[in-house]
């Protein structure tokens, strides 16, 4: 950190002259000008939140897609698919049971399983062949789309928000003074909260078993050459396997989380993906606080584009991806190799 | 193995020839419906207002069976034009009911155009534009559109519920404007303002920002939303625990979204609206659709009670129905004695007369209503009156309704 001061001093002062400004924006009660500059402050602060939990969703479609992608050089567009697929699971599951952490767990391990499918029965036979493999996944995500939409119709389904976590919270931010000089405190749906607080706590996980785990050990030495790993004698293949289920479990684990706070419909595969795959470029790909940094950036760019530029929000998350591509095309947390 | 390819071929060609000798006997009729994206429980009720007049009519029209060939689209024009070209060209058939969606009509309207000798009767698209701008020859509507459902909402919502400011969230498209554009004429007229005008893509998800946007000084807000977008946005809303009142578009608080899964729809109970159908009107004749609709299909296929898409895909197929009948069912001349025919047909409907203006457009009943929530839990549009034979031009002058413009984001503009 001090290393970075004493090699950058005129960019640290910038940072810390904006992370100044953000922290002023976020505590303190805005002036009339304020307000007629960046709108009202409960606006700001809602499209903040909204950004970093959306954030959190990309990053649960969007780390498993990069793990897949280190460790295998596979490039999988079926990654929407078994998002879709995952939250049309929880959906039974949740409406069969009644129980939202059922559906959670039910919707992560069939997709997990399909997961493992996919790699057995399809990427195995073509290792190494980025073209073939690429194709073949989205094959497999239209032949998926169609089974989806045949199974589920074409509807909008919403995954129902258990009661322990439906309903808003207070937050301890101030967004405006009544006349009589109360604060009005922010409020927040819980749920949102719920689904942040989980997707990071899920990242710190990853992060601690990808760092401190003997298998672990192995998936980064897989990342970083895969053949000297299976040359030391590793079943790299049982590795493969392994990965790619945890990876589809996260995105249909994501599915359920997406189905709770928006909805799940046909054409929601094709989105998330593309979400994640913009999240992994900007991120770098095969890196997991790559994937953390991309959701954040393209969550919140997304929802202060859609408050503060309605017209233009849709291409905001691209000039992103081009200007990283332009500026550092390995993406932002990747290691120059 | 070629050969084999050979003999598939040749089998699908054989099946193909045999299914042409076949539909010759019967006549059939296109249909486009939103079966995918936010709309498509509206397009599921529409297939069924078609499917119980199909059923009334014993399956036949002018003597003929008929076969339905239901193509699908998303709310998209393009989506439209892909589904009309493959009823067209793919399929053969001369008379098409659709498409659902508003700006899906003005694409059809255009598509029409080019193929003279088709018969497009309008499902439930009702975009101004449609039927106002350049009309087309071949293209007939028989149901009112956005402007003219809301026709006298704006009066009774500051008169008799006394909201005198306004917010708007609505979708970003042009059903949805020409609902707001009706709305405004009569509202700002009597004296009401709108603070702000919140304008959605459809097939939004995250409501969140739209929500945290609404003006805390506003009396209600106007929902101009529709299908999965309405209960997505009831549901993020029932979230932050807001506790605005509302005022309804058309297709805000109808079956589509009263019968939606969830408990955010009570959000709704005591929203005023208007449309082209009142759930719990007491006409006989609107009793027997409803009931005839019930029976018709098993309580968990269906809504309460059909929706204002199911009522406008009946009225569509029996306008078709009725105009055949007259001219015996001869469509060989290119179909030109059947638009001549449509062009006068006049339907006495379950949702009350309906008769075509010069544009082709109809001339029907605006229903002014209240969603309620009845003893067995399920909701429904109470009626609170009706607003007979409103034209296209709202009651004004054809110049003074052209001076105020297209229906758009911003128009008519409603400053105090």
């Amino acid at each position: 950190m001090s290393d970075f001061i004493a090699r950058r001093p005129v960019w640290s002062l910038i940072i810390l002259i904006a992370l100044g400004f953000f922290l002023l924006l976020v505590f303190t009660v805005w002036s009339p000008g304020m307000e007629a500059m960046l709108g009202r402050k409960r606006v700001f602060l809602s499209a903040l939140f909204n950004g970093i939990t959306l954030g959190a969703l990309y990053f649960l479609v969007a780390s498993g897609f990069t793990l897949i992608f280190g460790l295998m050089r596979n490039v999988n567009l079926a990654h929407g698919s078994l998002y879709l697929f995952g939250g049309y699971v929880g959906y039974s599951i949740g409406s069969l049971t009644g129980s939202w952490l059922l559906a959670l767990i039910g919707a992560f391990i069939i997709v997990a399983l399909a997961g493992v499918l996919m790699q057995v029965l399809l990427f195995r036979w073509m290792e190494g062949q980025d073209l073939r493999q690429t194709l073949v996944t989205i094959g497999v995500s239209i032949i998926a789309a169609d089974l989806l939409l045949w199974g589920y119709g074409g509807d909008t389904f919403q995954v129902t928000t258990p009661d322990w976590l439906s309903g808003p919270v207070q937050l301890p931010f101030v967004v405006g003074l009544r006349s009589n000089g109360d604060a009005i405190m922010m409020t927040y749906p819980l749920v949102r909260i719920a689904i942040l607080v989980g997707a990071i706590i899920l990242g710190i996980a990853m992060w601690l078993a990808l760092n401190r785990t003997r298998v672990g050990m192995l998936v980064r030495a897989g990342v970083d050459d895969r053949d000297m790993l299976s040359a030391t004698g590793v079943r790299v293949q049982l590795v493969f396997v392994m990965v790619f289920a945890f990876g589809a479990g996260l995105a249909g684990l994501a599915g359920v989380v997406g189905g709770t706070f928006q909805s799940l419909q046909p054409g929601e595969d094709t989105k998330i993906l593309l979400s994640s795959l913009v999240v992994v470029i900007v991120g770098g790909m095969g890196s997991i606080p790559g994937a953390a940094m991309g959701a954040l950036i393209v969550g919140l760019a997304e929802q202060f584009g859609s408050v503060y530029m309605p017209t233009y929000a849709v291409m905001l998350t691209f000039i992103i991806m081009v200007a990283v591509l332009a500026v550092r095309p390995q993406g932002l947390a990747a290691v120059r190799r | 193995m070629r050969k084999a390819l050979m003999a598939a071929v040749a089998a699908c060609g054989l099946l193909a020839a045999s299914s042409a000798v076949q539909a010759q006997e019967k006549l059939k009729i296109g249909v486009m419906a939103t079966l995918s994206g936010a709309l498509t429980s509206g397009g599921e009720d529409g297939v069924r207002g078609l499917q119980l007049a199909a059923k009334q009519a014993n399956n036949k029209i002018a003597g003929k069976d008929i076969e339905f060939i239901i193509a699908a689209t998303d709310a998209s024009p393009d989506s439209a034009l892909r589904a009309a070209r493959k009823l067209v060209e793919q399929d053969k058939v001369q008379i098409v009911i659709g498409p659902l969606s508003g700006s899906e009509g003005i694409a059809m309207r255009d598509y029409s155009k080019t193929v003279p000798n088709l018969v497009m009767v309008n499902g439930s698209s009702g975009a101004l534009e449609t039927t106002f701008i350049n009309p087309s020859p071949n293209f007939f509507r028989f149901n009112s559109d956005g402007a003219q459902w809301m026709a006298g909402l704006g009066e009774y919502v500051l008169k008799d519920k006394g909201y005198k400011k306004l917010a708007v969230i609505a979708e970003d498209y042009s059903f949805p404007y020409t609902q707001v554009f009706g709305f405004a004429l009569g509202y700002c007229k009597a004296g009401g303002q709108i603070a702000q005008r919140q304008w959605v893509p459809l097939g939004t998800k995250d409501f969140g920002s739209v929500i945290a946007n609404i003006p805390d000084d506003v009396d209600a807000v106007f929902l101009g939303l529709g299908g999965g977008d309405a209960v997505n946005f009831l549901n993020q809303y029932s979230q932050t625990g807001g506790k605005a009142k509302f005022v309804g578009g058309s297709i805000m608080v109808d079956q589509t979204v009263l019968s939606s899964k969830g408990a955010a729809k009570r959000l709704l109970v005591g929203t005023p609206s208007s449309s082209g159908v009142a759930d719990a009107w007491d006409d006989p004749k609107w009793v027997a659709f409803v009931k005839a609709y019930q029976d018709a299909f098993p309580a968990d296929k269906r809504f309460a009670s059909p929706s204002l898409f199911a009522a406008n895909y009946y009225n569509a197929f029996n306008a078709v129905a009725k105009a055949m009948d007259k001219i015996g069912g001869d469509i060989s001349d290119g179909g030109a004695k059947l638009r001549a025919e449509l062009a006068k047909t006049e339907l006495d409907a379950p949702n009350g007369r309906i008769k075509l203006d010069d544009n082709r457009h109809a001339i029907a009943t605006t229903f002014i209503t209240e969603v309620t929530e009845l003893p067995n839990g399920e909701l429904t549009n109470k009626f609170v009156k009706t607003v007979p034979d409103v034209p296209q031009t709202l009651g004004l002058s054809a110049e003074a309704f052209k001076a105020v413009g297209l229906p758009s984001r911003t128009n008519p503009d409603c400053k105090p």
